[in-house]
């Protein structure tokens, strides 16, 4: 049966912690002088992408070269799709081409498990809508896990911000609370989904009193066109009840971390000296994207293993060393 | 006993069932198309008639949809009027009221003599067809009713929209007063429900696509059970879907407001945890609710805070309902499962099916001089035959709509259509459309 990431649920906390210990070994195959292991020789990733992402989108191909995956890049803004392609029609073609996996990034909730009901090939969700963005929950646990080195049960995290649009908050709210950490989201009542039922999670809205108690601030991307929904009544006053200035950092306990899943709008959610501060491991997540996304698909295309096995993950990867 | 070689057809071995009570007798009808002759045995031998069995079965005045999209014209791809029809039949339906939102809108007395003209064309069901209340469903002036009532038209209705401007529904509800025609109000107050997929809730939240509250339904029966105080119109609502909606109604009516109100299949059977998987087949608008609103609308059904079940038959082409969640089109399905779900599924005995699904509807229509029953010597011979006892399975690929799009797919059923009789012309028979 093939296997996919579509959303965090489908790992599991022991599923997520295999995926983390596996992106360790990834991240020294990335440390290495020649960052290249033949791995995935002779498989073929596509990444198609419905909706503009850098940094994800190159996150992605750089792990699969990193495992010598032969990546094709599907451009959406020049292809078929802007010619009035069905979705369906564009994952058929895709798929008649062979290939093994397919990393999708789409604007409409859900797609991904479309795109999984109609081919073959492995698929992976970059992103979807509001809903998830698994890779980005595993790189922000293993970003923790490197940082904070404490079990997730002993670990209060604050997520920050727009969680009603957000699908990191989705992907970490069930990664975070699957692995035991205590979460808090912090938001005016316009920014959090209507209903938390089946959300393990606590609510505030005062992030002045959440942060003395908290070991990771993750801070959300505040979308400009919030405001004009009449989400907040300016972006002005966001900053002021949710932005993390340097007074508000300095609440934090000395070893809490500051975390944002980028691209940042520095001076609005977060103030550009917080930013910078040694605290704020921002370029860590971005580091460790890398190797997260490495050992999803050494996971998937890899050679047949399953979550759950057993340590042979690192054993059989380390045997493919260039 | 009446003149015998006269008959056409003869049901033979079946209950009658109709608003008037339930009694074994057979069903002889004329060339006139016209019920001649009932009795416990009528004795066909020695006329022409063509004999159907209704052993074990009920006879029933046929079924009337109150809320039936047939697509067209426009939207041929989806559905035709013939097509519609055949599903109706098929369905057990002897007439439907073809809702309004077609391209052009059925806004004028051209579109709906197109709209009658195709249907008696088809032959397969009485086809009548709704009035928008506004000029091309926008919402900003009244339409002509007049001009349509004189067609026969007795329901208006926006369908696909709810009409926003309160003032302008007053004045639609006082105009139809003069008219004896009945507004039906597609209720959602726009404003609060724009952007939604559907149900604002749980599986909003957890799917990450914008919802749309209860409420933005709730609003929009609030206001016009207030502008129907105000005018002594009559109002009826379509496609009720909260607890709210429909204990505001048993309320209302309490207190001597004119109204009425139709429920779909899909509301009394299906929750919004159906669209945990993204398939757009069960989108929806109103959307597809909670639990507790689906036992509201159960309860109403039994308790006659509801007074019709309507289908709300909204067919999409394949493609359509292949693309993502919050693009696709909402709708679903109706007319050939509607009566097995309402078997199947409530707890009510048939008789009660049966007021929900004819005579009731017949009534809300304007449609009693042919259909609705009761079953007498000369009234049309609009007629269902239905096995209450045989059990089938949804298979999309066997409707006979042009679209494919039921959320029924593979559920068991029990309760199905034999015959149906439009005029005294069997159309289906044992379960197959004659043309």
């Amino acid at each position: 049966m093939t296997q996919h990431l579509l959303s965090i649920d489908d790992l599991g906390a022991d599923g997520i912690v295999e995926l983390l210990d596996l992106a360790e070994f990834m991240a020294e195959v990335s440390a290495r002088p020649i960052p290249k292991v033949p791995a995935l020789r002779g498989k073929t990733v596509v990444s198609l992408f419905f909706e503009d992402s850098t940094r994800t989108r190159v996150s992605f191909e750089t792990a699969a070269r990193r495992l010598s995956a032969d990546v094709m890049g599907f451009s959406v803004g020049t292809s078929s799709v802007k010619k009035g392609e069905s979705l369906r029609d564009t994952i058929e073609t895709i798929a008649a081409m062979g290939i093994d996996a397919i990393v999708v990034r789409h604007g409409s909730s859900g797609v991904p498990w479309q795109v999984a009901q109609w081919c073959d090939a492995s698929v992976i969700n970059a992103g979807d809508g509001w809903h998830q963005h698994p890779t980005q929950a595993l790189l922000d646990c293993y970003t923790i896990r490197a940082e904070l080195d404490r079990p997730f049960a002993d670990l209060h995290v604050a997520i920050v911000g727009d969680v009603k649009h957000s699908r990191v908050a989705r992907s970490d709210v069930d990664a975070l609370t699957a692995l035991g950490a205590r979460v808090t989201l912090v938001a005016p009542l316009t920014l959090l989904p209507p209903s938390l039922e089946g959300w393990s999670v606590e609510v505030s809205h005062d992030l002045d009193a959440v942060l003395p108690t908290v070991d990771v601030c993750y801070l959300l991307r505040m979308q400009l066109e919030r405001q004009s929904e009449g989400l907040v009544p300016s972006l002005r006053e966001y900053t002021s009840c949710f932005g993390l200035n340097a007074a508000r950092a300095a609440r934090l306990p000395d070893h809490a971390i500051v975390m944002h899943p980028g691209p940042m709008n520095r001076g609005v959610e977060i103030a550009a000296d917080v930013a910078d501060l040694p605290r704020a491991v921002i370029t860590q997540q971005v580091r460790n994207g890398v190797a997260v996304r490495m050992a999803v698909l050494y996971w998937l295309l890899g050679s047949g293993i399953t979550l759950g096995g057993g340590n042979v993950i690192g054993a059989s990867a380390g045997g493919s060393d260039a | 006993m009446p003149e015998q070689s006269g008959w056409v057809v003869v049901l033979r071995g079946g209950d009658v069932v109709d608003a008037t009570g339930r009694r074994r007798a057979d069903v002889a009808i004329g060339a006139d198309g016209r019920v001649e002759a009932i009795g416990p045995d009528l004795d066909p031998a020695g006329t022409s008639a063509r004999v159907l069995d209704a052993g074990g079965c009920v006879v029933a005045p046929g079924l009337v949809d109150l809320h039936t999209h047939l697509r067209q014209p426009g939207k041929e791809e989806a559905e035709t009027i013939e097509t519609g029809s055949r599903a109706a039949a098929l369905g057990g339906f002897t007439a439907v009221v073809a809702m309004p939102n077609t391209e052009p809108a059925i806004d004028c007395a051209a579109v709906v003599r197109e709209v009658l003209e195709l249907g008696r064309a088809a032959q397969l069901c009485d086809v009548h067809s709704s009035g928008a209340i506004t000029v091309g469903r926008k919402g900003e002036r009244l339409a002509p009713f007049a001009e349509m009532a004189a067609l026969g038209v007795r329901l208006f209705t926006d369908d696909g929209s709810g009409v926003q401007d309160g003032r302008l529904m007053r004045r639609a509800m006082e105009y139809a007063c003069g008219l004896r025609v009945t507004l039906a109000q597609h209720c959602e107050d726009s404003a609060l429900a724009a952007g939604g997929h559907l149900h604002e809730g749980e599986w909003s939240s957890r799917l990450g696509i914008a919802g749309q509250p209860a409420e933005a339904e709730e609003l929009m029966v609030m206001r016009d059970l207030a502008l129907a105080r105000l005018t002594g119109a009559t109002v009826h609502f379509q496609h009720l879907s909260t607890a709210g909606s429909v204990a505001m109604v048993r309320e209302a009516r309490g207190r001597g407001v004119h109204v009425t109100a139709e429920a779909t299949p899909h509301h009394f059977t299906l929750t919004h945890a159906a669209c945990a998987g993204y398939d757009p087949v069960f989108k929806v608008n109103p959307p597809l609710r909670t639990d507790a609103d689906v036992a509201a609308v159960r309860v109403g059904l039994g308790d006659g805070a509801l007074d019709a079940i309507a289908t709300d038959h909204a067919p999409h082409a394949p493609e359509t309902k292949e693309l993502p969640f919050d693009q696709a089109p909402p709708g679903m399905l109706g007319l050939e499962t509607a009566l097995a779900l309402a078997l199947t599924e409530l707890a009510l005995p048939i008789e009660q099916v049966l007021a929900l699904l004819s005579w009731q509807p017949a009534r809300i229509a304007g449609l009693t001089d042919a259909h609705g029953g009761p079953i007498e010597v000369g009234r049309p011979a609009n007629l269902v035959v239905i096995d209450p006892a045989a059990e089938w399975v949804v298979d999309p690929t066997k409707l006979a709509s042009r679209s494919r799009n039921t959320p029924f797919a593979g559920r068991h059923l029990r309760g199905r259509v034999r015959h149906t009789l439009l005029h005294g012309e069997p159309v289906v028979i044992d379960a197959e459309a004659q043309r």
